[in-house]
């Protein structure tokens, strides 16, 4: 098998693919979101649980979809659980740059919550595969939609 | 190669006929000598558009080295060659589909548009409120958007023949919801996602009976069989042409002159007018009343290249050839373990779209490809067939003349290959 599929189907990706974690709704989420990517047929829902604060106390998902886009919208409301949505946004924009930039640095990027990076890195591997970016990051627009309190995300047009 | 592709009785290298040399087809196709991540090209996604002969491109390049400018304006050499060269398209393209006359040929930007262009200059002038446009559920979306659209505009109503779970077209239900409001009926000739053949004949003989017209979408029928637009009867018949080899940008709609005729333009514009004054416009006849513009003409030069080409092969070699690949695909797929077909039809056209328990299908094209093996994945365009078989998304391998059963071998290689990557 080659080493850019094995970069990118890690066996970290492949168990959240299987068994993602906080597969679940909330039934009095905060906020919600439904994100699809219309040429996969990928969908899935993002539900938010936040405090007066604006930290996020619980986070999960629904729906269906590829390898990746299970694995990163699991592996998402790993890292969100007790963020604020400063601190969410700020994930997403390193986590955006980790996808798409081969010099990416987590260490370097200003800001990064470095643990929460390295989580994410397993799915950096998804760079030599241009065409799969909107799959990893389709749980992550839906989440900042439904923070702003949009309805739908959409990878169309989006990287 | 596993135990269960082995049993498949055909041999993998048995390509060719008297009449067919594979081999001799695919050297006419430059793109196919190509390597991708260091293995062959193995192209199977002729369904969502075919590769170019060496004929078709060599065709577009001489035009534009040699004789190339607009068409039907000036007095001067190149005009006149050029305005030759696309009309000569035209009529290859009639003769192509059998059509009684040149004039009946329209040329599109593509399938899509000729549908748009029958549901805006037929439709909106002929159909009223409460009348009834016929589909069926296997429709590529560009056969199910325009009269959505009509809908909203007219009032119209839209009626979806259903499949049954083999993706056979429901011939039975399709004769009942036919009556006296029906107007239009417009079907795929093949399914995109399923590879179905709709019997075409029966539906246009049950749909004239009643008064209605009908439209055939011929999209994924005229790069796999012989098309006769008379024999069949029909009304009107769209097709694009990068799928029949030829140009992207340049799609036909055939229909019958009286009815073209009948229609008013489509678009307003240079090309296809009699006389402007700025009291009064008066229109060409078809087919240049709804070619406004500036046409795509060397498109439609390549176009008349690839009709060319095919014919010279010939669709019953064609036929033959993909039908024997169809048979090996079908039989060795059904070999690989949790892998299930959808479309099962009695009669399909060289399509299979599947999927593999356990892995998306966006993965399994994501792992194929570098194999060097180009399938489709996604919903093709076709929301509700994926919804009617309860699938977000199938892989589709659709194959087209140059395609051998060594490269379905690659396929199926590739996904024993995603199979033990995702311990399946």
């Amino acid at each position: 098998m080659r080493d850019e599929l094995r970069d990118l189907y890690q066996e970290v990706i492949l168990d959240h693919g299987r068994s993602p974690r906080n597969f679940r709704s909330l039934p009095n989420a905060t906020c919600l979101a439904h994100g699809n990517n219309p040429i996969c047929g990928d969908m899935l829902v993002v539900y938010l649980d936040l405090d007066k604060a604006g930290r996020i106390e619980d986070v999960a998902f629904q729906g269906q979809g590829c390898a990746i886009s299970m694995a990163s919208a699991s592996m998402m409301t790993e890292v969100l659980k007790g963020k604020t949505l400063g601190e969410a946004n700020k994930l997403f924009e390193c986590f955006h740059d980790m996808c798409t930039r081969a010099d990416f640095d987590p260490a370097k990027a200003n800001g990064c919550d470095v643990d929460a990076m390295e989580r994410l890195s397993m799915l950096s591997g998804v760079r030599e595969f241009p065409i799969r970016v909107k799959c990893a990051t389709l749980a992550w627009h839906t989440m900042q939609a439904a923070v702003k309190g949009e309805q739908e995300a959409s990878t169309e047009g989006a990287p | 190669m596993n135990q269960k592709s082995s049993a498949v009785k055909i041999a993998s290298g048995d390509n060719s006929t008297a009449a067919f040399d594979v081999e001799r087809i695919r050297a006419d196709f430059p793109i196919l000598k190509q390597k991708v991540y260091g293995h062959p090209l193995v192209y199977l996604d002729n369904g969502a558009s075919a590769q170019k002969p060496r004929a078709v491109i060599d065709a577009m390049s001489r035009a534009y080295e040699t004789y190339y400018s607009n068409v039907h304006r000036g007095v001067h050499w190149t005009s006149q060659r050029s305005t030759e060269a696309f009309e000569a398209s035209r009529g290859k393209v009639a003769r192509f589909l059998n059509a009684a006359s040149d004039n009946e040929i329209v040329f599109a930007r593509g399938a899509t548009e000729a549908i748009n262009l029958v549901a805006a200059a037929w439709g909106r002038n002929n159909l009223n409120a409460g009348e009834e446009v016929v589909i069926s559920h296997m429709e590529h979306h560009s056969n199910i958007v325009p009269w959505q659209m009509l809908r909203q505009e007219k009032g119209i109503v839209l009626k979806v023949v259903p499949i049954d779970d083999d993706g056979n077209f429901l011939l039975d239900e399709y004769r009942k919801m036919l009556g006296p409001r029906t107007r239009l009926v417009a079907v795929t000739h093949v399914s995109n996602a399923l590879g179905t053949v709709v019997p075409v004949k029966d539906v246009i003989r049950l749909a004239h009976a009643k008064g209605a017209l009908v439209l055939l979408d011929g999209c994924q029928a005229v790069p796999h069989m012989a098309v006769d637009v008379r024999a069949l009867d029909v009304d009107f018949y769209v097709f694009s042409g990068h799928k029949l080899y030829g140009p992207t940008g340049i799609g036909i709609l055939w229909g019958r002159e009286d009815l073209l005729n009948a229609m008013p333009p489509y678009q307003g514009g240079g090309d296809m007018i009699s006389s402007v004054t700025f009291a009064k416009t008066t229109f060409k006849k078809a087919p240049h009343r709804f070619e406004a513009g500036t046409p795509a003409i060397v498109e439609a030069i390549g176009l008349g290249a690839a009709v060319d080409y095919v014919q010279a092969i010939g669709f019953d070699a064609i036929s033959a050839h993909e039908h024997g690949v169809l048979q090996y695909a079908t039989g060795k797929l059904s070999g690989v373990e949790g892998l299930r077909i959808i479309g099962t039809a009695r009669d399909k056209a060289a399509i299979v779209s599947f999927v593999v328990d356990g892995i998306h299908a966006h993965d399994l094209g994501t792992i194929v490809d570098r194999a060097g093996v180009a399938v489709r994945v996604g919903h093709h365009c076709a929301q509700p067939v994926m919804e009617r078989f309860g699938v977000a998304a199938t892989a589709r391998a659709s194959f087209g003349l140059y395609n051998t059963r060594a490269e379905v071998d690659a396929l199926t290689d590739a996904l024993d290959e995603a199979r033990r990557f995702f311990g399946r």
